[in-house]
This record gives C-alpha cells, sequence and structure tokens, in this order.
C-alpha cells in the first residue's frame, strides 16, 4: 500500500516502450486516483469543515483540530490524560504487544515450516492449516471465546474443578490479556506469510556453509537467517501494526467496550453524523500510522530487496 | 447478524433482475409484446433495525397485497445516518421519534398525509397527546407527541399542535427499564440505583449507545439522590459532566463487566451470567427466557425510559411505490401486525385492531397485565411465560403510564458523545 503505483524508474531508452509502460499502469493508477486519492482528498477537505445536528458545513476552521486535542496540554480532574493522547497510548501498547507476539510466534512456525518439514506436499497443508482461523467469520471468531474465557466458561470451570483458584479468574475475558489474545489469534498468519515466503528464499548453501564454518545453530538462526529474512519480517510488521492501528471491532468485542480505541472514537462520531471531526481524528491516525510504516521502511528497502 | 443480512439482500437483488430480464426476454420471444409495467411486483426497501424486521411481517404482507418487503437492516445510528445521507437507499424508514430531529431539517422525509391513513385516528393518544387513559405519562426527552406532526407535507419543522400530516406513523414502541437475573440476585430490586450498587461490582453493564445510555445513566443519577434534572432528555454542559462522572468513577472501581451495543451482545452477557443487572431491551429479554434462564424485565420505581419507532416515508418517493408505501403502513396498522408485535412483548400503535387479532387469554395477558390462563407463547411458538404467571411491570395501563422519559436527542448532543467518549476511555 505504501508503494506509489506510478513507475519510479522510466525506461527511458525508447519512448514507444515508455508509452506502452504508461498504458500498463493506467487501470492501476486510475483505480489508485479514484477509488483513494480522491476519497482521501475529500477526508482532509471534510476535516476543516464545520458541522451542526445534521448537516456539514463547508467553510475552513481548525475547530475539529483543536476539539481532538483539547484538554492534552494538562492532566483532568481526575488526573488523566486526554481522550487521544489515552487512546494512542493505549493502542500503541497494544501494538507493541500484538508485534512481539506475533512475530516470536509467526518466526518460529515459520522456521519449522521453512526448515524442519522437509516435503514440499506437507508444507502446503501445513501452511494451509495456519489459515484455519480465517475460514470463519471475525466475529464468531472473537465471539467464540466468551464461552471458553467467561466466569462459566471451560477454563475457569476447569480451574475451579481443580482447585487451582477459589474464585473464577475475571481478568480472562473483557480485560487487556482477551484483547491480546484474540489480536495474536486473528493476525499471526499475517506475519507468518511473509517470513516464510522470506525464508523459501534463503540459499539452502548458505546455511551449510555457516555449518561447515563451525556456527552453533543460534548462530546460524541470529547471523544468518534473521538477517536474510529481514524483509518478511518488516512486511509483516507493517501488516500486524497497521491493522492494529485501525481495529475497534476486535477491542470492542474482547475489551467489553471498556477499551478505547480510535477507530471506535471515529465510528461513534460518524454514527452521530459528526463527520469533519470523525475525519479530523482520520487524518491524525493516518499521519500517525504513516509515520510509524516511514520509520519501518528506512529499516529495510522493500523494493530493493523482494 | 445484520451485515449478513446486508449481504443476502444485495445478493437477491440482482438475482431478481436476471430472472426479471430473461423472463422478459422469453415474452418477447414468444412475440406478445408484454404490458410488463403494470405485472412486475412492487417491491419496497425496508431500512430499520433488524429488531423490527421480522420475516413473518414481510411474508403475510406479500401474501396479502403481492408487494414484496425487502428488508435493509443496519443499526438505530445508522438509519439515522442513511436517511441524512443516502435519502434515495430506501422506500421506506423505520426510525424512532428521538431521530426525528436530526433528519426532518434536512427534508428527506414526506409528511404522511393522515387521510390516506385509515385507522389514523385510532393511533393512541400516547402519541398525539402524550397520555394514557387520560393521565398524561413523563415527557422528558423526546416524546414523540414533540415530533409527531408536521405542519405540511413538504415541511422542515414540527408542527406545535396536531396537523394533517404525521412525520412517521407509530408502529411500535415500548418502556424500558433494567435487566436482572433473579436467580443470581436473590433479592428485590427496585431502583435504578442498583445499576452502580457496588454490590453488583463486575456484574453489572449498560448499553453504549451514547443517545440511550445517557438517559439510564441520568435516571440512575437521579434515583441514587445525586441530582434532579430539569429535563433529562435534553441535559445542560454541566449536567453533561456531572453525569459522565458518575459513570466514570464507577467504571474505575470496576462497576461494569462489559459495555453493549448489540441486542445479541446484551443477550449473551446476561445469559452466560458474566452480568446480573443490565440495561436491556424487551426482546432480549424474552430472548434470555426462551432459553430457560430466569430473566426480569424489572419494573423500577423511578419509571421507565420510553422509546417509539415508525414509519416514514423518503421525500422523493412518488407513483405506484408510494401507493405501496402506504398499502404497507395502512396494513401495519390493521391489526395482524400490531397482534404479532403485541405478542412480543412490544406494544402496537392501533390497539383495538390488534385486540380483535389476539386471543382474549393472549390481551389478558399481554395488556391488561392478568395471570396468564394458559401457556403464553411468541409468534414461533416458543413458551414464554407459564400458566399463572404475571408479565413484568402489569398492564398497558401501568407499564405506559410509569414512563419517565424518552429516549432523545439533546441541543448539546456534540458535547455529549464528546464526553461518552471520554467514559468509554476512561
Amino acid at each position: 500500500m505504501s508503494a506509489p503505483s506510478t513507475p519510479s524508474l522510466p525506461a527511458a531508452s525508447a519512448p514507444g516502450r515508455s508509452l506502452a509502460a504508461w498504458w500498463q499502469a493506467l487501470p492501476l493508477t486510475t483505480v489508485f486516483v479514484l477509488f483513494f486519492l480522491i476519497p482521501l482528498a475529500l477526508v482532509l477537505m471534510v476535516s476543516f469543515w464545520d458541522y451542526n445536528q445534521y448537516e456539514m458545513l463547508p467553510g475552513f476552521t481548525f475547530k475539529n483540530y483543536i476539539s481532538v486535542f483539547e484538554g492534552c496540554l494538562s492532566r483532568n480532574e481526575y488526573g488523566d490524560l486526554c481522550v487521544t493522547v489515552k487512546t494512542y497510548l493505549s493502542t500503541f501498547k497494544f501494538c507493541l504487544l500484538v508485534w512481539a507476539l506475533t512475530l516470536v510466534i509467526g518466526f518460529t512456525v515459520s522456521y519449522f515450516l521453512a526448515f524442519h518439514v522437509k516435503s514440499s506436499g506437507m508444507q502446503v497443508v501445513l501452511f494451509v492449516i495456519c489459515t484455519i482461523p480465517f475460514w470463519t467469520s471475525n466475529v464468531i471468531r472473537m465471539i467464540a471465546w466468551v464461552p471458553l474465557l467467561g466466569r462459566n466458561g471451560l477454563v475457569n470451570d476447569f480451574l475451579v474443578r481443580y482447585g487451582m483458584v477459589d474464585q473464577p479468574v475475571e481478568w480472562l475475558l473483557f480485560s487487556d490479556f482477551s484483547v491480546v489474545l484474540a489480536f495474536v489469534h486473528l493476525f499471526t498468519t499475517f506475519m507468518i506469510v511473509p517470513i516464510f515466503n522470506s525464508m523459501m528464499r534463503i540459499d539452502r548453501s548458505l546455511i551449510e556453509a555457516a555449518n561447515d564454518s563451525g556456527a552453533s545453530g543460534w548462530q546460524t538462526l541470529w547471523n544468518v537467517i534473521v538477517p536474510l529474512c529481514r524483509t518478511g519480517i518488516i512486511i509483516g510488521s507493517i501488516f500486524v501494526i497497521t491493522i492494529v492501528m485501525g481495529d475497534f471491532v476486535t477491542i470492542g468485542v474482547m475489551g467489553g467496550q471498556q477499551i478505547a480505541s480510535v477507530g471506535k472514537i471515529i465510528q461513534v462520531q460518524t454514527s452521530y453524523l459528526q463527520f469533519p471531526l470523525a475525519a479530523a481524528n482520520a487524518v491524525v491516525l493516518l499521519a500517525i500510522v504513516l509515520m510509524i510504516i516511514w520509520a519501518l521502511t528506512r529499516m529495510v528497502d522493500i523494493r530493493k530487496e523482494l | 447478524m445484520a451485515d449478513d443480512l446486508k449481504d443476502t439482500l444485495s445478493t437477491a437483488a440482482p438475482m431478481q433482475r436476471r430472472s426479471l430480464l430473461k423472463g422478459t426476454a422469453g415474452i418477447l420471444a414468444a412475440g406478445v409484446f408484454p404490458a410488463v409495467h403494470s405485472a412486475d411486483p412492487i417491491v419496497l426497501r425496508y431500512l430499520g433495525t433488524a429488531v423490527n424486521q421480522d420475516k413473518a411481517i414481510g411474508e403475510k404482507f406479500e401474501k396479502d397485497t403481492g408487494i414484496k418487503i425487502q428488508y435493509v437492516a443496519v443499526t438505530t445510528d445508522d438509519v439515522t445516518k442513511r436517511a441524512v445521507t443516502a435519502p434515495n437507499s430506501f422506500d421506506l424508514i423505520d426510525t424512532e421519534y428521538f431521530s426525528l430531529k436530526n433528519i426532518v431539517p434536512t427534508g428527506n422525509l414526506k409528511g404522511i398525509d393522515t387521510k390516506r391513513i385509515k385507522n389514523a385516528d385510532k393511533i393512541t393518544t400516547l402519541f398525539t397527546t402524550g397520555m394514557v387513559a387520560g393521565k398524561a405519562v413523563g415527557d422528558q426527552g423526546t416524546a414523540p407527541k414533540k415530533t409527531i406532526f408536521l405542519e405540511g407535507e413538504k415541511s422542515k419543522v414540527f408542527a406545535k399542535s396536531p396537523t394533517q400530516f404525521m412525520s412517521i406513523i407509530p408502529t411500535v414502541y415500548n418502556a424500558d427499564t433494567l435487566g436482572i437475573r433473579p436467580d443470581l440476585i436473590k433479592r428485590p430490586i427496585s431502583s435504578w440505583a442498583e445499576l452502580l450498587n457496588p454490590e453488583f461490582k463486575g456484574k453489572a453493564a449498560i448499553l453504549n449507545i451514547p443517545s440511550i445510555g445517557i438517559m439510564d445513566a441520568a435516571m440512575v443519577v437521579e434515583a441514587m439522590g445525586i441530582y434532579k434534572y430539569p429535563d433529562k432528555g435534553n441535559m445542560t454542559k454541566k449536567e453533561i459532566d456531572l453525569t459522565i462522572k458518575t459513570l466514570i468513577e464507577a467504571k474505575k472501581q470496576g462497576q461494569f463487566r462489559s459495555l453493549w451495543k448489540d441486542f445479541n451482545e446484551s443477550v449473551n452477557l446476561m445469559a452466560s451470567g458474566e452480568v446480573v443487572i443490565q440495561s436491556m431491551w424487551s426482546p432480549a429479554v424474552t430472548a434470555v427466557r426462551t432459553k430457560g434462564i430466569a430473566c426480569t424485565f424489572q419494573p423500577l420505581k423511578e419509571g421507565y425510559r420510553a422509546w417509539a419507532s415508525g414509519f416514514g416515508i423518503p421525500s422523493t418517493l412518488s407513483g405506484r411505490k408510494l401507493d405501496g408505501a402506504y398499502e404497507f403502513i395502512n396494513w401495519f396498522l390493521d391489526g395482524w401486525a400490531g397482534a404479532y408485535l403485541n405478542r412480543q412483548g412490544y406494544y402496537s400503535a392501533v390497539l383495538e385492531t390488534a385486540k380483535a387479532k389476539m386471543e382474549a387469554y393472549e390481551w389478558a395477558y399481554w395488556m391488561e397485565g392478568k395471570p396468564a390462563t394458559q401457556d403464553i407463547k411468541s409468534p414461533n411458538g416458543d413458551v414464554l411465560a407459564k400458566k399463572g404467571e404475571v408479565r413484568d411491570g402489569g398492564s398497558y395501563e401501568q407499564r405506559m403510564g410509569g414512563i419517565a422519559c424518552w429516549n432523545a436527542v439533546m441541543d448539546e448532543n456534540a458535547y455529549m458523545v464528546q464526553k461518552w467518549n471520554e467514559f468509554v476511555a476512561a
């Protein structure tokens, strides 16, 4: 998504070929402009409009942006930060936790698939198994956690029956824990796919060479495999981070609607026809996510390594 | 659920077009020039929330009149959003009276000519004058009588006194209160204040639709004796601050197990025992009970928070579709649908036509608050109450007469939503 679709290296040698290249780029460019750039420009424009109870009033005002950051310069009466800063901090926390967990799990699974499973048929089968969580709808997958983690759920039943706890454990559901659990369950695949892809492209003779040079297993992993998987890791990270930053359904359902997310705030505002305010929030979110992606792509030149 | 419904609906439309095309081609091939225009059935796109869109009602109407109803199910807030932003995407809207404050000023709805509505003069006085059995009920908030009449067919303002044109024709309404699990609470509950009682720490829930949730919160604040609002349905900024502050303090102490937005979520929370006391809607209570789990829609001494919805017609509708919409509204008030709704625990707008379509024992249980003389069943045959049981809250007069306030859109709506987001984030 971050890579611009316009050809960056025009084939300057033959003008005819360059024209053809432009034609080939045209369909994607059209779609990109029509369904991405223009709507984005509209959102940006609307974020400066005013609004009343039921309609948007064209104009130019910073009111919405001021409102987004209202009260952020000082702490409020409860000693809390303002809603926006607090919401972003909480979202960043989820991002970091989910990113770290999906990275470790995703890397391990990919490593197993790529280096320990020898037959390519088996690899395909196991790879397909990794996508099973995606066979059901997002919402059903999340709701299925309730009978498992709830106060009277399976896990609590088990813990109480075998005397591990006296009272059912409450933090299993509608808590930070359950949100992270659901995210990891949902998005590990997004980490597995690109990392697995990178691993499959590693020349096996490099690993043999490392062995022959006397590197231990861990040394090979750290000094050979991880650096060569860098592209996959960064792509997976971009997937996971952008999804978690924008998510409000998972946080809503698993957090018992009591944990704020930026997406939720935007959704509530659009429901109440406060489109300009929602647009301002969306622009702020977009800016922050773009900054994260920019930072990530600084670590590795994705286009060069793909 | 709403999404699934939307999907099936959107796939249904092209299918129909295709088979229609095929059919037309067939007729053309046969060399007969068709008079298809008068023959193809009218299809009305009915925009509303899933709770009101009963499959049986659509089917029965099609059987009676040949007009097809195509349900478009979205959430309460999205109905308003669509009415304001995409008024051509539906032919009939089922919306709440409080939403009208946002929709009518856009001019997207047509005033409904009551001369074309057969039972218009039989619509219950709760809507037209705000009275039940001759007594005025609470009118804090957006009471229907404030928004039901328009000054003319193309008017964008509400009329102060009855006129020939109605903004929406009432269809279904009810009085909401707290739902409880009597088997888990094991003591009588009689006040809204119990929602924030520390006894139920971690076992309470409130709904996360700001405009409705704030009303429930206001009932609690008043019941706790913290503050008495001049009008709960139209708070000042200071009153909003106070209400939200009460909620935030409760949240910080871990009072709420969860908040809910979708009616199915509330059923789940209650049925699984995660929550024992929460804001609830009547069909949700019914749904918990049909699972065989005890659940009471508890009448409280401070009264009920009422809501009412009705049918509106978009201003661009004309010709046969407009006639079809009027026919649907007339059919709806004619009794069959009313009886169907009454059996679900709602109330219908024209009581006498519904009474004619209900059995005497059903009427006595649902409307007169008498003990059931035989098992009471829902329209799909589930037993809702055994012989001898009495409806929660009693008769129509007792329940609707106990209305304290109505769902509302406040003048300080934007501020309220902002503060509500603060509560969610706290």
